[in-house]
């Protein structure tokens, strides 16, 4: 069953073009991701299925309902987590969950029973009583998650979940998002970190200036848009971009960043060796496996390692 | 799929009329608000109370021994106390109705980002401003009650009628945080939101809490007549000195426009600002 269902989905902000008419639908239990460089239009379709922000035309469904016209029973369904947290400053960390769950309707003594439950999530079962004023950056975007738990969504939306995590709580978070999966919750994310859409993503798509640029599971993509392997070389700053007629011909494809290049290919062992034998000695040579990263290169000619 | 506790409450709600803007829900709004409160500065909800009670003494007493009595408008004559202890009322009703439907939700709505976060749950933009206002009524009513604690002993309110005047400040406080929510969600910045309290004073010191409007020219007393405050002082010392005539409806039905006008308004902007 199709849960998310968008077809020719455009936003304006007054003339500005945002989200340009994409189409994609998201199944249950799936877990779907939205990459993109910066103003893609990821965070304005996020708002849009989150029933938060009013599309300028196209079709919406989210199961089988229209978030402008029922846009409290959808929200219903949905656990947000925005890009910017948007916590109750003036509450402790229990008050804020408490508050939201009572936002939903539930009752006060579910609520309460849930507390200490979605607090141990966020790692914050010492900060119970503390406001949120008071906690660190990574600190209120575990709080942000779990508060979008407190409702048992079906589908949880995270915008850039993780920006602002330590690596220790980030891996927690995944682990803990893929066990939510586990159970059926149906995860729509958008990131910037390749790693975590490889791990966490069952089918994601690539969006650049509002458009759809490929849609796909990690490994389809990688094999639709890269080679198998990258040959990463560096010649010093300078001479970098001198080097790239010389070595164009011996790569299926090249690209060029500030402080290195990349030379795609089947088997980096292999060119290296070539590049050696035509007597080019880079200062330093990488071979790894394409990933993401490279797909996204290569879709939007951007590169997103921060 | 297993239907959640959130889900089934919120489609309990959803062939009602209105169903998109409004869950039934605003007491979720004024829960959050008394949860706020118990951790939160109490300096501004203390001064509230105080601050008629501080004219109450000084005007009253002070400036009262110099003026001596005041013929009302039925020709009964009172104490000037008696005369500006309703005007008070009325003008604290307001003053704690203002506080937290202008500055208190500005803050909420571009500061804090709280109301992104409450819309963002199956509530909808109504419930935020019918809650918000609540709120406002509730620190209306306190205010209203602790006032005629002191004024009541002091022989202050003469008219059994006078208990009304404690209903009548709920409504005069639901008015103005009706449409001071409205005003509010329009303005974008500090500068707009002082002009709300630099054209409160003139409206407090001209509305006629301090001297009956006899003392203007017509024109004048024609455009105080229009203002808010004016009504409210009239309902709440017409009650409270038992002066009871169809006026008095007339009074409430401003409010009941206010307050109408307003929810309009606020709900409308609201949905403006959350649904772009
Ligand atoms: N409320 C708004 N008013 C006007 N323009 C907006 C608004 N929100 C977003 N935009 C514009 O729409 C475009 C897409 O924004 P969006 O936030 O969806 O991007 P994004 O893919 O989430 O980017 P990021 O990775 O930086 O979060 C941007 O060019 C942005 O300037
Ligand atoms: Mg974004």
């Amino acid at each position: 069953m199709d849960l998310i269902v968008v077809k020719n989905l455009v936003k304006q902000f007054g003339d500005f073009t945002a989200v340009n008419g994409i189409n994609f639908s998201v199944k249950q239990g799936e877990s779907f991701g939205l990459l993109g460089p910066n103003g893609a239009g990821k965070s304005s379709t996020m708002r849009i299925i989150g029933a938060t922000s009013q599309r300028t035309s196209g079709e919406v469904l989210i199961l089988g309902k229209d978030p402008e016209q029922a846009g409290p029973q959808i929200r219903a369904h949905l656990g947000v987590v925005p890009q910017q947290d948007n916590l109750d400053e003036e509450l402790t960390c229990a008050e804020n969950l408490y508050i939201y769950g009572r936002y939903f309707g539930l009752p006060k003594i579910t609520v309460k029973n849930k507390l200490d439950e979605l607090l141990e999530f966020a790692q914050l079962l010492d900060k119970k009583n503390s406001k949120v004023k008071s906690l660190s950056g990574g600190m209120k975007r575990r709080l942000t998650i779990a508060r979008a738990l407190v409702s048992d969504p079906d589908i949880l939306m995270l915008d850039e979940p993780t920006t602002g995590l330590d690596p220790q709580a980030r891996h927690i978070l995944w682990d803990r998002l893929f066990r939510l999966k586990e159970k059926g919750v149906t995860l729509l994310i958008t990131t910037h970190h390749m790693d975590e859409a490889e791990q966490l993503c069952d089918r994601l798509m690539v969006m650049d200036k509002g458009e759809i640029m490929a849609e796909g599971s990690p490994t389809e993509l990688i094999k639709k848009y890269s080679t198998k392997e990258v040959l990463e070389v560096r010649f010093g700053s300078d001479r970098n971009s001198q080097m790239v007629e010389q070595l164009q011909s011996f790569a299926d494809r090249l690209e060029e960043l500030p402080d290195r290049l990349l030379l795609y290919t089947e088997s980096g062992e292999d060119l290296l060796a070539k590049i050696v034998a035509a007597n080019i000695h880079p200062n330093t040579s990488l071979v790894r496996r394409s990933s993401l990263e490279d797909v996204f290169l290569r879709l939007t000619g951007r590169s997103l390692i921060e | 799929m297993l239907i959640s506790a959130a889900v089934s409450i919120a489609e309990r709600q959803a062939n009602r009329m209105g169903a998109k803007h409004y869950a039934g829900r605003s007491h979720v709004i004024l829960e959050r608000s008394l949860v706020a409160l118990k951790s939160s500065n109490w300096f501004p909800v203390v001064s509230g109370f105080l601050e008629p009670l501080l004219y109450l003494f000084s005007f009253g007493y002070g400036v009262g021994t110099l003026i001596g009595d005041i013929q009302v408008s039925n020709g009964q004559v009172v104490s000037y106390a008696m005369f500006i202890a309703p005007g008070l009322l009325a003008t604290s009703a307001m003053n704690g109705a203002i506080y937290d439907s202008t500055w208190n939700v500005y803050f909420k709505l571009h500061e804090g980002k709280i109301y992104h976060g409450m819309l963002a749950t199956s509530l909808g933009p109504l419930d935020v401003a019918l809650g918000e206002i609540l709120t406002a009524l509730i620190r209306g009513f306190a205010y209203a009650v602790g006032f005629m604690a002191v004024a009541t002993p002091m022989g202050l309110i003469p008219s059994w009628w006078g208990v009304l005047a404690i209903p009548a400040a709920v409504l005069i406080a639901f008015g103005f945080a009706s449409i001071g929510m409205a005003i509010t969600s329009y303005f974008k910045s500090y500068q707009q939101m002082g002009l709300i309290n630099i054209s409160l004073l003139p409206i407090f010191l001209f509305s006629g809490s301090f001297y009956p409007l006899s003392v203007f020219p017509d024109w004048a007393q024609i455009i105080i007549k229009t203002l808010p405050l004016w009504h409210a002082i009239e309902l709440i010392r017409n009650l409270s000195l038992g002066i009871i005539n169809f006026s008095l409806l007339g009074h409430i039905a401003y409010f009941l426009v206010m307050i109408v006008v307003g929810l309009f308004f606020t709900t409308r902007r609201l949905n403006a600002l959350f649904m772009r």
